[in-house]
């Protein structure tokens, strides 16, 4: 593991900054564990997929981020939306399918969003987001603008094709990204040793001479420290870098996975020792935080993830006749006129009839 | 293996056992790993995970690490793979996670896959199986709901299945294994777990290019395959109980090559057609069978062929939403009703 130069960080988070930053720590820890019982209550569908013990690798990437740069992100996205501060009760609402959810719940789990933050979308398909991340690097760069993308990924990731041309087109671009790969140590079942000829990921980047860098990713801190500074080479000098957090996900791959086929219970217990949410309160208490303040904070986020729950349980669906709504650009109905003559049983009801384009 | 608990013990050479829609596709598998040395498997999670949808589950155990193969994600690496390994004579089943992910790997289906026979004037084969599910219905969204049979099936150079139930499952992977050209084979989420009866004999294969007629009729023929036959089955069970009228219900099985005379001599008797599938109608598989019945059965209609498929949107998440866009039993059985002249 890369060795950390401390006396050289930018960071000398205070007190209050570092309490800040574990109360989102905290709040992802706590959303989930909400967000797993309601999956179980069948409240919640689709796919969930929980990032228990990337708490730091998450908020720490996400606090670097500059207010206008931009984020882009995989599946395992709640701990994303709710650092980058989409409020927990859109992300539940999202969660629950409901119309007030962060993708008016068009989306669910794995497709979190929030324009509003810069924060275009948590996707589906594996490395997907690699070249979506490198086009609006491009668009930045043409506008002149002093922002970058960051773009996560998991260690599953870097043998798709789109990862190689992605980072290959954000060096000889010089784009304004910085590809945050969290190696959580498996893709579903499959350890990076058994699906990687290079383990060491950050050090792919050395094949298109860009920068790699790893740092523990259970170390809010370290974690910060590293994605600002390549963060701000990315801004300031256009320079793309690879960083790669190392960590671990608790939980199964998704709700549906006990996650105990393909490693032990005495590893899971093992990094269970690493615990983020642990080491980040230990340095809170370090610095001397007071014992009452975190329970205090804690008990606040405690509530404010059952006001979430209760938030979604209250919002209503998206209307079934907007079922179409957002497929098509304003102004294509005119283009789409045409089409309704024998169109499939249903069609004109579920389609045409609620608005194409709008 | 762990976990799983399914793998079954070696079965017996003949009769007819119950099983699900995964046991039928493993004992397919496992036949034909044993029979042939050139089949083996690979895909992502297909050995120590057991397979993302359990149906390699065990095969790994029974049959080692050479002939099941854990892949890295890198669905156009090991599809192109799988091509190269057939060029060479091998039998190479390619396990896809869901149809979703096959996009990544297009070209290599597309481009390459389906056109070695050809580019190579018949002196190079490629006798490759890609297996993986369509389906949608779990509120998996856009990007993990689709059905992209119609695509795969327009494409001149590769053959497309897609079982119905167990004993299809079963009978249709032997005879794709089998067969000298690239066969994609589209299994289905919800049928995984279905019941159904297998005939167990490892020298008994369904053919590829023959519908079968899954529930005899005279009113009305629904032209379905794969999930959409399951329901089709049922709307067809409630028409006859409650409204007194009769379905026939031709299952598809084979895309391509397509057996249109079985659909002609339904339609040749019903003189009326719904077609129904789970991809977008539009430039689909029902978009197919409606040209074709147009066609070959001008004559026989009474009314025009109608469609029932997805609605043609990306498929959101919301519960309400999703069902609203699903071709529904629901949905089936108030266009059966309007071709039939039955509509309230
Ligand atoms: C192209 C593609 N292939 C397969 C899948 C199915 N799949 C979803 S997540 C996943 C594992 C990804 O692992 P990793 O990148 O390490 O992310 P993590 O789940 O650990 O966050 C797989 C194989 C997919 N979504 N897309
Ligand atoms: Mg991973």
């Amino acid at each position: 593991m890369a060795v950390i130069d401390r006396t050289d960080s930018p960071l000398d988070l205070d007190v209050d900054d570092l309490f800040g930053k574990y109360r989102t720590m905290f709040l992802i820890r706590r959303f989930e564990e909400a967000a797993e019982r309601q999956y179980k209550a069948a409240r919640i569908g689709g796919y969930c997929h929980l990032s228990s013990g990337q708490e730091a690798a998450t908020v720490g990437a996400v606090s670097a981020l500059e207010e206008d740069d931009l984020l882009v992100t995989g599946y395992r996205c709640h701990g994303f939306a709710l650092a980058r501060g989409v409020p927990p009760e859109a992300v539940m609402a999202e969660l629950f399918g409901r119309a007030n959810g962060c993708a008016h719940g068009r989306g669910g789990s794995m497709h979190l969003l929030d324009v509003s933050r810069g924060y275009y979308g948590g996707w589906g398909i594996v490395a997907g987001q690699l070249p979506i991340a490198i086009g609006m690097a491009l668009s930045l760069v043409r506008r002149g603008k002093e922002q970058a993308v960051l773009c996560e990924l998991g260690d599953g990731a870097v043998n798709m094709g789109a990862w190689h041309e992605s980072l290959n087109l954000a060096a000889v671009w010089n784009l304004p990204v910085v590809f945050m790969v969290v190696n959580n140590l498996y893709g579903m079942g499959t350890s990076v040793e058994r699906a990687s000829a290079e383990p060491d990921i950050f050090k792919r980047a050395a094949a298109f001479r860009i920068e790699g860098e790893r740092v523990d990713g259970d170390d809010l801190e370290e974690v910060e420290w590293a994605a600002a500074r390549l963060l701000r080479a990315a801004r300031q000098e256009r320079k793309p870098a690879v960083l790669e957090a190392l960590t671990y996900r608790y939980r199964g791959h998704s709700v549906a996975d006990a996650g105990l086929a393909y490693r032990t219970k005495e590893e899971i217990e093992e990094r269970r020792h690493e615990d983020p949410l642990v080491r980040t309160r230990e340095s809170l208490e370090a610095r001397g935080a007071p014992l009452e303040g975190i329970e205090a904070l804690e008990a606040e986020v405690e509530a404010e993830v059952e006001a979430a729950v209760a938030y979604a349980e209250a919002d209503a669906p998206p209307s079934v006749d907007r079922l179409a709504a957002g497929v098509y650009a304003a102004g294509s109905e005119e283009q789409f006129e045409r089409m309704r003559p024998g169109s499939p049983a249903g069609e004109e009801e579920l389609v045409f009839a609620g608005g194409l384009g709008k | 293996m762990s976990g799983s608990g399914v793998a079954e013990a070696p079965a017996p050479a003949t009769g007819v056992e119950t099983m699900t829609y995964r046991e039928a596709l493993r004992l397919a598998m496992r036949q034909e790993l044993e029979r042939d040395e050139r089949v083996f498997i690979m895909g992502e999670e297909v050995g120590l995970f057991d397979g993302s949808y359990k149906v390699t589950a065990g095969l790994l155990d029974e049959f080692g690490p050479d002939r099941v193969r854990d892949t890295p994600i890198s669905e156009e690496g090991f599809v192109g793979a799988g091509v190269g390994a057939a060029m060479l004579g091998e039998r190479p089943i390619v396990e896809i996670m869901t149809i979703n992910f096959l996009l990544v790997a297009m070209d290599q289906v597309v481009n390459h896959a389906a056109k070695i026979g050809a580019m190579f004037g018949g002196e190079v084969r490629c006798p490759l199986v890609i297996r993986t599910p369509n389906g949608a219905g779990n509120q998996l969204t856009a990007q993990h709901s689709q059905s992209f049979d119609g695509w795969f099936a327009g494409t001149p150079g590769l053959k497309v299945v897609a079982p119905a139930n167990p004993a299809d499952a079963k009978g249709l992977l032997k005879a794709a294994i089998r067969d000298d050209d690239p066969v994609l084979v589209i299994e289905n989420l919800p049928i995984y777990k279905e019941k159904g009866e297998v005939d167990v004999d490892p020298d008994l294969v369904t053919p590829i290019g023959r519908a079968a007629v899954a529930r005899e009729g005279s009113d009305l023929t629904v032209v379905a395959h794969s999930f959409a036959t399951v329901r089709a089955l049922k709307v067809a069970e409630r028409l006859a109980a409650e409204r007194g009228v009769s379905l026939e219900v031709v299952d598809l099985r084979s895309l391509r090559p397509l057996d249109v005379e079985t659909v002609a001599a339904s339609v040749a008797k019903t003189s009326r057609v719904l077609c129904v599938e789970e991809g977008w109608p539009s430039y689909g598989v029902s978009a197919e069978i409606a040209a074709r019945i147009q066609h070959a059965c001008f004559d026989d209609l009474d009314a025009p062929v109608e469609r029932v498929g997805m609605a043609e949107v990306p498929l959101p998440y919301a519960k309400e939403l999703e069902l609203a866009a699903m071709p529904t039993e629901e949905r089936i059985e108030r266009a059966a009703l309007q071709v039939l002249g039955l509509a309230g």
